[in-house]
């Protein structure tokens, strides 16, 4: 009789305890943000929402691409138990949206005047028929060339700025007994160049409707085909080991002066800093080949899921305005390597390829050249991305000809 | 979730020659004549063994009927439990990438399964020669069975990678006209993911196969001596033809270790260059649970279900039917 009671109390005050800690406002945010700087940059996230009397639960699952993470939360959602907030991007928010398991933050947004300080590229990926669904952490700028000037000089090259001038440099640096192009071998690497390469051959409008609106004449035109030409060229100058190269070593192979160039997307520059490389001159970060004049953006987010408790919906939008704050985009984004979200932030502490990339991202918002990235989930739902990268990967990989790549190009872009 | 079905139905090979054990339970029986003893007796067994039925009714056919139900839905990101028939399997049909895959499982399982079977069974016969330290061989051989698919991957991968590995090698030591470069060749891929898994697996076949070796009654093979018989045609005619449940043995692990295989490519080539070294396990993995089309991946999950039954029921078969006739 005696056990039973006393189990009965520990029991009653276990419930308690557990309703406490049900009470006391609290966030949990699932994110892949998991290497050196990333973890740093969420370590002040997490101080910023504890100054502000919420308590922080980190749900970090490592792996860079955030396959892991995806599978994770999709576990969270079935079992009834979504996180407060998780990394989202791109389509995949619409996706969420559709599930009905994604929470309306429009309050935050009319607080924090997002309207005003995002461009409506942005907002638009943000909402889920026309609410607030997720805030944007951060910009990366996917058609960087980097360029090892070092490189150049000893080839007698110059930076390029369109394809003539890119062959003439790749021609110089072959003949100096470099690689021209260092490149890694993986189908989204694969993806980012052809993207940056149709871009590049097609201009902003043509980029537009072959890889965000999948309109099937444009993706079988003169242009389409010119661009895997293009990409069928450029595959002479990657050396033959780049089958599954990460994109890290490919950097290394700039930084240590074997190879000229390299395309890839901003996170490139933490990989030359990190090795003590200053840019502008150990380093250049040019606009690739004929896209100076438009920009393909990456934008990490984190979309809120619906929670009952009103205390964590009130946390949850604490969560949203501390994202967008001015503070944490500055000290985030220096941390990563990538640029802030919002218009007008202060940029004197960032290095010449942030600020470019700020002063680019402001002009092309403005003359409609600011692009999702096709090829890191920004412009097209994940089933079609994937079957465009398989195609991508095949001409790649094979003597498939340009014409046979724009037709399954095309077949791909069907995928449903 | 759904590349499970077979773990049960693999056991341990060399346990098939061994007689059966004593009785039907095999525990010790408890105090006889009391009549809880003999409920005990009778429930324990079953008692004990009830869980594990449960969990692999659950866990692995349950969830095998789940995955083909999905494969007849419109699931997406998310499992979708509205019937819409076959479109899944027309779909998969439809993709180039499905039939790459396919194609490579059966390159890889063929050259695989044959290899093993080949340098182990050969190996084994080497080592039941009474040699000297059989002991040190017989591990150093067994050793790759240790690593992990995903370690011999990551080693096979330097190895191989031309400019890190072999050829590297052979070039820095002047052979400059060396070259291996099959890891980085789409028409070649596949066949290194051959190597890394018969490196790592015919060890394994060896160990079974010197087990069953050791097994053949010795005065079978005296009295072939005896008769003047050689060597080779004793091995030909007596010993390996008594092999026969061994090698059932060996097939079943080693047809499910093809078609489950996952972990050695993408550690060696992550189905790469392009999708050219892709397998359906890779195939699975990606359409399901990273391009958010549920249903489609749990179709390609079905039809590897399919092809291990293939595989699997004629050799049970003719196993079962092995043993009826009292071989």
């Amino acid at each position: 009789m005696k056990l039973k009671t006393s189990v009965k109390a520990v029991l009653a005050l276990a419930t308690l305890m557990g309703a406490a800690a049900q009470a006391a406002p609290q966030v949990e945010v699932l994110h892949y943000w998991t290497s050196g700087g990333e973890a740093k940059s969420v370590a002040e996230l997490k101080k910023i929402m504890e100054s502000k009397g919420v308590a922080w639960k980190d749900f970090a699952v490592a792996g860079g691409a955030g396959e892991n993470a995806a599978t994770a939360l999709k576990a969270r959602v079935m079992a009834g138990s979504p996180p407060t907030a998780a990394q989202i991007k791109g389509p995949s928010i619409q996706e969420w949206g559709q599930e009905g398991v994604l929470a309306n933050i429009d309050q935050a947004a009319t607080e924090g005047k997002w309207e005003s300080t995002l461009p409506p590229v942005v907002t638009n990926v943000m909402k889920y028929k026309g609410h607030y669904v997720a805030v944007p952490v951060n910009v990366h700028r996917v058609n960087w060339l980097w360029v090892n000037p070092a490189v150049l000089a000893k080839a007698g090259a110059k930076a390029p700025t369109n394809f003539a001038e890119f062959f003439d440099a790749a021609d110089k640096i072959k003949k100096a007994g470099l690689v021209a192009l260092a490149h890694g071998g993986q189908p989204w690497q694969d993806a980012t160049l052809f993207e940056s390469v149709v871009l590049g051959t097609g201009g902003a409008d043509f980029y537009k409707k072959a890889l965000v609106q999948l309109d099937q004449a444009t993706l079988t035109s003169p242009t389409m085909i010119k661009s895997f030409e293009t990409l069928a060229r450029i595959k002479t100058y990657i050396d033959k080991d780049a089958a599954g190269r990460d994109w890290n070593l490919a950097t290394a192979m700039v930084i240590n002066g074997k190879a000229g160039m390299q395309f890839m997307g901003d996170w490139a520059k933490g990989e030359f800093t990190a090795a003590g490389k200053v840019p502008g001159k150990d380093f250049l970060c040019v606009a690739a080949p004929g896209t100076d004049k438009a920009y393909t953006f990456n934008i990490d987010s984190l979309a809120m899921f619906k929670v009952k408790n009103p205390e964590q919906q009130k946390a949850q939008l604490v969560l949203a305005n501390a994202v967008m704050s001015p503070g944490f985009q500055e000290v985030f984004n220096l941390n990563k390597g990538s640029i802030p979200v919002r218009a007008g932030a202060a940029r004197d502490k960032f290095d010449s390829c942030a600020q470019k990339s700020m002063d680019d991202m402001a002009a092309t918002s403005k003359a409609g050249a600011l692009l999702p990235s096709m090829a890191h989930g920004m412009a097209i739902n994940t089933a079609k991305a994937g079957a465009i990268q398989d195609v991508i990967a095949r001409f790649m990989n094979s003597n498939m000809t340009p014409q046979a790549a724009a037709q399954a190009l095309a077949k791909a872009a069907k995928t449903s | 979730m759904s590349v499970t079905p077979l773990t049960s139905g693999t056991r341990p090979a060399a346990a098939g020659r061994r007689p059966a054990a004593n009785d039907s339970t095999g525990l010790p029986p408890l105090k006889s004549g009391s009549r809880f003893g003999a409920l005990a007796d009778a429930w324990l067994p079953r008692l004990v063994l009830s869980p594990t039925i449960v969990a692999s009714l659950v866990f692995v056919y349950g969830f095998i009927a789940l995955t083909a139900y999905l494969s007849l839905t419109e699931s997406r990101m998310m499992p979708n439990f509205e019937y819409s028939g076959f479109g899944q399997y027309e779909r998969l049909f439809d993709i180039e990438r499905w039939w790459v895959s396919a194609a490579n499982l059966g390159i890889f399982g063929g050259l695989f399964i044959l290899f093993c079977l080949a340098i182990g069974l050969s190996m084994a016969i080497l080592l039941d020669q009474r040699i000297r330290h059989e002991g040190a061989l017989r591990a150093i051989y067994l050793y790759p069975m240790a690593l992990s698919f995903i370690v011999t991957g990551a080693a096979w991968k330097w190895i191989l990678n031309p400019g890190l590995g072999l050829e590297k090698m052979m070039h820095d030591w002047g052979f400059t006209n060396f070259t291996f470069d099959w890891l980085v060749d789409s028409d070649m891929s596949i066949y290194t993911v051959v190597i890394a898994g018969v490196w790592q697996s015919s060890g394994f076949v060896m160990a079974l196969f010197l087990a069953g070796l050791r097994s053949v009654d010795d005065s079978i093979i005296k009295a072939a001596m005896v008769d003047g018989a050689s060597l080779p045609t004793i091995y030909w005619r007596i010993v390996i033809p008594s092999l026969r449940p061994v090698f059932f043995s060996v097939l079943l692990v080693l047809s499910h270790i093809a078609i489950k295989s996952f972990d050695l490519v993408m550690a060696l080539t992550a189905g790469g260059p392009g999708t050219s070294s892709d397998v359906p396990a890779i195939f699975m993995y990606q359409f399901s649970f990273t391009r958010g089309q549920l249903g489609l991946g749990a179709a390609s999950a079905m039809m590897m279900l399919a092809t291990v039954l293939a595989v699997l029921v004629p050799l049970m078969y003719l196993e079962t039917k092995g043993a009826r006739h009292g071989r």
